[in-house]
């Protein structure tokens, strides 16, 4: 079937890179040479975003849930697995395998602590539905950024620091494929089938006996625990994280992506991603190209009217995100 | 003699106000194909809900097979053996009309998510089953042919004949139609007599159809109960109904000279 060929190549796309970039940078080091730390930066972006938007399609595009609090999630990933790292890693050393395997399962014990958020906030509001889960979710995004701003050990409003840079493009993309590889996989199965049941139509699914409370949970709380992970390999990447960096307007960036790239479609989110992530900086890169006419470099300085704008455009042509359509409700047999 | 497999006893409901059914009691027995009719309004798609969990009495007893279905959410109550269909088709839109089906089966899987997401063996031999059985009653339908078409571009009579099907595949006791010939023309609805008939005793089940069409409901109903403004008037043969000057009267209003 030529759906189900489409998402073995990004699979494998997502592995590609995760490779590649593990045998240019030589293995550990978190650079690799021949790169532009510019473009590095924007690359390990595109990874951490693939994660987050394609954790969140699972509750907003398959479950047709609307949670609006992904960047919260987020932010209890990057702040617990980074509490972790701070805290035993000077016992390790730097450099080795002890401090990557720390990482490792620092970036899990956040994810862990995501999904356990995620549990704890989806148990009693996905009883809600549309805009009151939107507003129960954003007002969840807003307290988990209150409790940081105040939280003295953490940093409170100066922000959390001196995190070793783990994350490097290789950890972004493989931590990327296992997320892609495990919605898919879990999108194709009979849990997939409820998720789209409970989108459908939630009466008549819970008329044929689907538990559409376990099935919102479940898609609310694997996707906390990616956007957990994402948040970790942020932190790490970052080396420092502040609570403004996980607000609302995080949270709508990822609702964009999930949008944008079709509602239920893996593909399409994670084409939204890379576009998403590249545009804005493409954007900047036009704005200082010396061979454009002066009129057109200062349009693109307004690079975020521009990006709006074009999100505006693509929203009118093709309401249904790029990859959105019949496609995202068909799934495979076994014979 | 043995209890009913579905027993309502003296059942109450109140929006506000409005009392939409009031001490209902009823029941239907093993196999039995029952009709409940009235005038619009009548409370009948009330009685469905509560039945099927939608709704909580304000009163009364429902029990099945011998148990109480109260305080249980739907979903429970149709993994003890009550399948529905809608009066206003509720199809799964954004899958294949295999899918829809194939859903309904969801419950009676027990490969828990950690299979799903590696595809065990055990996770296929399921599949594998389910898939047999949503085609073989897909095939008794008549849907196979369209099995992988999207359902919202199936035709009506066959998006209401898909329902049935997904209703089945849950594997009920007890089958509660309502409406199914709503919108149907009069040959799509001596089919559909055909259909329910032939459901009935191809799997053996007890049927609760609430219908609106006469000949449909007289034509094939072995007893019958009346609804209106949420009491029972009547209940009995189709003979019977036919001849009960209450049924009547509430159908068509009283003389004026009576």
């Amino acid at each position: 079937m030529r759906p189900a060929k489409t998402k073995t190549i990004l699979l494998l796309t997502l592995i590609g890179c995760a490779i590649v970039s593990f045998v240019l940078s030589g293995g550990a080091s978190p650079q690799i040479p021949a790169l532009n730390p510019y473009y590095y930066d924007i690359l390990v972006g595109i990874g951490i975003n693939i994660i987050l938007a394609v954790g969140l399609n699972l509750v907003n595009g398959y479950t047709g849930q609307f949670s609006l609090g992904h960047a919260g999630f987020m932010a209890v990933g990057a702040y617990a697995s980074s509490w972790l790292t701070l805290t035993w890693g000077y016992t390790l050393g730097t450099g080795g395998i002890g401090t990557t395997t720390l990482f490792v399962l620092a970036l899990i014990a956040g994810g862990l602590g995501a999904a356990l958020a995620g549990l704890a906030v989806g148990v009693p509001s996905l009883r809600l539905k549309g805009d009151y889960l939107a507003i129960v979710t954003l007002g969840f995004n807003e307290i988990i950024k209150g409790i940081i701003q105040n939280c003295e050990p953490l940093g409170a409003q100066r922000g959390l620091g001196g995190m070793v840079q783990h994350t490097t493009i290789f950890w972004a993309f493989a931590f990327a494929s296992v997320t892609v590889f495990v919605v898919l996989n879990l999108v194709e199965s009979t849990y997939g089938r409820g998720f789209l049941a409970v989108r459908d139509d939630e009466i008549a699914a819970e008329a044929m006996g689907i538990n559409t409370t376990k099935y919102k949970v479940l898609a609310f709380v694997i996707g906390a625990f990616f956007a957990g992970i994402a948040g970790g390999l942020y932190a790490h990447f970052k080396q420092f994280i502040h609570p403004e960096g996980f607000n609302f307007l995080r949270s709508v960036d990822i609702v964009v992506m999930v949008i944008l790239g079709g509602m239920g479609s893996t593909v399409g989110v994670c084409f939204a991603a890379v576009i998403l992530t590249i545009l804005p900086e493409l954007l900047r890169y036009v704005s200082h190209l010396s061979t454009l006419p002066e009129w057109l470099r200062h349009i693109a300085e307004n690079r975020m009217i521009l990006y709006s704008l074009l999100l505006i455009l693509l929203m009118l042509t093709r309401p249904q995100g790029l990859f959105g359509g019949s496609a995202a409700g068909r799934t495979s047999r076994s014979q | 003699m043995t209890s009913p497999l579905l027993q309502i006893e003296d059942v109450t409901i109140q929006f506000g106000g409005l009392k939409a059914v009031s001490d209902f009691s009823f029941c239907i027995n093993e196999h039995e194909l029952v009709g409940l009719i009235g005038p619009n309004g009548a409370g009948k798609t009330t009685v469905f809900n509560l039945i099927t969990g939608v709704y909580k009495p304000t009163a009364g007893k429902i029990l099945f097979a011998g148990k109480s279905v109260l305080r249980h959410r739907p979903y429970k109550i149709t993994a003890r053996g009550i399948a529905r269909t809608f009066q206003n088709i509720r199809l799964f839109t954004s899958l294949t009309v295999f899918d829809n089906v194939r859903t309904a089966c969801n419950m009676h899987l027990r490969h828990g998510i950690s299979h799903a997401l590696l595809r065990g063996p055990k996770v296929m031999r399921e599949e594998r089953e389910v898939e047999e059985s949503v085609m073989e009653l897909l095939n008794l339908f008549g849907l196979a042919s369209v099995s992988d078409e999207l359902c919202k571009n199936l035709p009506y009579g066959d998006q209401r004949r898909l329902e049935i099907v997904r209703a089945l595949a849950t594997r009920p006791k007890l089958l509660l139609l309502d409406e199914p010939a709503a919108g149907m023309n009069p040959t799509e609805k001596i089919e559909l007599m055909k259909l329910i008939r032939f459901t009935q005793e191809k799997f053996g089940l007890a049927v609760l159809l609430v219908e609106h069409d006469m000949r449909v409901v007289m034509g094939i109903c072995e007893r019958i109960a009346v609804l209106d403004y949420g009491r029972k008037i009547a209940e009995g043969t189709p003979g019977e109904i036919r001849a009960n000057p209450e049924v009547i009267s509430a159908y068509l209003g009283k003389d004026a000279n009576q």
